[in-house]
């Protein structure tokens, strides 16, 4: 009986799983290190992240879990919902315990719930890759600031990565001040000390911003506006399919 | 420079957008070393107030125009602001806008200038230069123009991810009397070649690791509806001869607005048929990915698809003698049958009553509408509804129901079915590790 603390990464949640296989841990509790609350009589174990471990219990998950459902364990991890970790600890626990495949029980509430959270949560890593916007500066830069309901800026690096290759590329989440940057080789996590950039619609300060950079803003704004066919107006499907919440950084709606 | 652009690219897009192809979706395009690719699914930018998807750059070449097609904001006899665009601006704005992650890629159509073969050179060198000088694997979708030379198509199948030819009018007849200067078989030849090309390419690729691309994503079209009389069930086995022989990848339906109402020859129409556009979209979908096949849909003495009700409770509640289907028994495809039951839903189903019976509490929270499904299936506890009904009195209950909703929660009619096929980004944990 413990509480587990660990340090709030993906890598970190998969090696509390290892452990606790390894040394017969039965969690409380599983909390990020930096959001746990010390009380005088909680007694709690300290995870050391080691991605070698984390890597063992995500390639056993994959082999248990219906192919439908492989991403599931990262994305739901990434909803940062309150209880999440325990709630996925019950949950693999039941896949790694049981002979046959239990994952595509929906009926049962904790996998419906995980299932719901992955939708959701699929869905905003989705709206990342399609309202990001980028701002180029004087150093050739793509900025892009956004800021996401849930932490899904890691799991859309890869696309990005691939798509703009040949370009160095600076995506920042506003809501969490930390970012990644491309710089044609590698892609590295950062936090900007100092904000060049409005926070109130993104835009970039202009004694930083390419000389180009308005022309095609401003290029893009009109054809925004003018590829609308007024006759079909349709605002509650626009809101639909892009919430208001976006709008904010979307260089068409600013 | 920069206001002659602007100005071009509002009467561009202007002149593109009744158009409403916009799907950057069907093909799998890898990044080698340069800028872009394409996913399978495609991915939506933005949306316009009109509520519709931008993926694409969608613009023409040019809006001065030879022909007079009476559907056409664009045909000579209309007075209004021409433009042209270079090659080189073309190919500027594309990346550009591409750079900024504003698009998925181009979709790039002209007005007719000098001839055929003049025009789709021109739409050929901007997907050639995207392709070979800015190294671009982003999506590109060209027009090809009917009646040009097979060598020009064929060039441009090599650029392009999706080539499309509209028929815009569904009968040979209307066609002439609308379009006098076209006919069906200069739209159909250019069709024939990039559906051959395509059946090439996929077999050479199986043969060789090394084999030119043509047109991986496919061809599509786009019909006009209402702008003539044909019927829905006309348009529907049009639509579905052209997925099932001519292997097209997606048929357009667009709504017929009236932009040309002094031509005595189209009909007076106050808004164009938004609800009737919505109702074809859904037979269409049910073709493509619910196994329904044209003439369950309508048949020809029932040419015209029931506004008040979708096409696949419409088909239930013809063929109440199908249901009720047993949820805990019935195969996929007929799970898939039942109105307030999607995809989704549908797979959900099956995978999980093989840990238990389901009830129409699991349905519920599965996602099923069962206010829709009710009427048409059986799960453990909950009895059969259908039986005792008869279609029409059934019909006329589930829209009095539907009505009392809509009122409450606003227009939701014109949306299509909301199954959402969203992007697959399978990404290596590694990657999402933060230190
Ligand atoms: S050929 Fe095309 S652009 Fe020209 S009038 Fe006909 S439909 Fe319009």
């Amino acid at each position: 009986m413990a509480i587990i603390l660990y340090d709030g990464t993906f890598a970190g949640f998969m090696t509390t799983i290892f452990e606790c296989y390894a040394q017969k841990l039965e969690p409380t509790n599983i909390c990020k290190e930096d959001s746990f609350q010390e009380s005088l009589f909680s007694e709690h174990i300290q995870i050391v992240t080691d991605l070698e471990k984390s890597q063992r219990v995500w390639n056993g998950l994959q082999q248990k879990l219906h192919p439908r459902n492989r991403e599931l364990p990262v994305l739901t991890f990434l909803s940062e919902e309150d209880g999440i970790e325990m709630r996925l600890y019950r949950f693999i626990k039941r896949v790694f315990n049981s002979r046959q495949r239990i994952d595509t029980d929906y009926a049962d509430p904790d996998v419906l719930t995980l299932k719901k959270i992955e939708r959701v949560v699929m869905r905003e890593s989705m709206r990342i890759l399609q309202f990001v916007r980028f701002q180029q500066t004087i150093d050739d830069i793509y900025f892009a600031p956004i800021e996401p309901q849930f932490d899904v800026l890691p799991y859309t690096l890869k696309h990005f990565k691939n798509r703009f290759a040949d370009q160095k590329w600076l995506i920042y989440d506003v809501k969490r001040d930390y970012g990644f940057f491309y710089d044609l080789d590698q892609v590295t996590e950062m936090t900007l000390n100092e904000k060049n950039f409005s926070i109130h619609d993104g835009k970039l300060a202009d004694n930083i911003t390419q000389e180009d950079e308005a022309t095609y803003q401003s290029l893009w704004k009109s054809y925004f506006k003018h590829i609308n066919i007024e006759e079909r107006k349709n605002l509650k499907l626009q809101r639909q399919h892009m919430p208001h919440r976006y709008w904010k950084f979307l260089t068409e709606k600013n | 420079m920069n206001e002659t652009i602007l100005n071009k690219l509002k009467i561009l897009a202007d002149a593109a957008k009744y158009d409403v192809s916009c799907a950057s979706s069907g093909n799998k395009r890898p990044n080698t070393g340069g800028l872009g690719n394409a996913l399978a699914p495609g991915i939506c930018h933005s949306f316009t107030d009109d509520g519709r998807c931008i993926s694409l750059l969608k613009i023409l070449m040019t809006n001065y125009c030879i022909y007079d097609c009476a559907y056409c904001v664009n045909r000579r006899s209309n007075d209004r602001p021409r433009a042209t665009m270079t090659v080189q601006e073309v190919v500027d704005l594309t990346i550009g806008f591409y750079r900024r992650n504003y698009i998925e890629g181009l979709f790039l159509s002209s007005g007719i200038i000098k001839n055929a073969d003049y025009t789709m050179e021109r739409l050929m060198l901007v997907a050639r230069k995207l392709r070979t000088e800015e190294r671009y694997n982003g999506y590109i979708h060209l027009k090809a123009i009917p009646g040009a030379s097979p060598e020009l198509i064929k060039q441009a199948g090599l650029f392009a991810d999706r080539l499309s030819v509209n028929i815009e009018i569904p009968t040979e007849q209307q066609l002439q009397l609308l379009a006098p200067e076209k006919d069906f078989p200069s739209v159909l030849q250019p069709m024939n070649q990039i559906r051959t090309g395509i059946q090439l390419y996929k077999e050479e690729r199986k043969k060789y690791q090394h084999t030119q691309r043509f047109t991986p994503a496919g061809q599509s079209t786009q019909l006009i509806v209402g702008a003539s009389p044909e019927s829905d069930q006309q348009i529907l086995s049009l639509a579905s001869g052209l997925y099932d022989q001519q292997k097209l990848k997606r048929v357009y339906y667009s709504g017929y607005l009236p932009v040309n109402d002094y031509d005595k020859r189209l009909p007076a129409l106050k808004i164009p048929p938004l609800v009737r556009e919505n109702r074809l979209y859904q037979s269409d979908w049910l073709m493509r990915f619910y196994h329904f096949q044209a003439d369950e849909i309508l048949s020809p003495e029932q040419p015209f698809l029931d506004l008040e009700i979708d096409p696949k409770l419409a088909y239930a509640i013809r063929n109440l003698h199908l249901f009720p289907v047993d949820i805990n028994r019935a195969d996929y495809e007929m799970i898939l049958r039942v109105p307030g039951i999607g995809v989704q839903s549908a797979k959900m189903i099956v995978d999980a009553r093989r840990f238990r019976r389901l009830t129409s509490l699991h349905l519920k929270k599965i996602g099923v509408v069962m206010k829709r499904a009710q009427y048409f299936i059986t799960c453990n506890e909950l009895a059969a509804h259908s039986r005792d009904w008869d279609p029409f009195v059934l019909r006329s209950h589930i829209i009095h129901e539907s009505q009392s909703k809509y009122r409450k929660a606003g227009d939701t009619q014109l949306s299509l079915f909301h199954f959402s096929k969203p992007a697959k980004i399978t990404s290596q944990p590694s990657m999402l590790f933060k230190h």
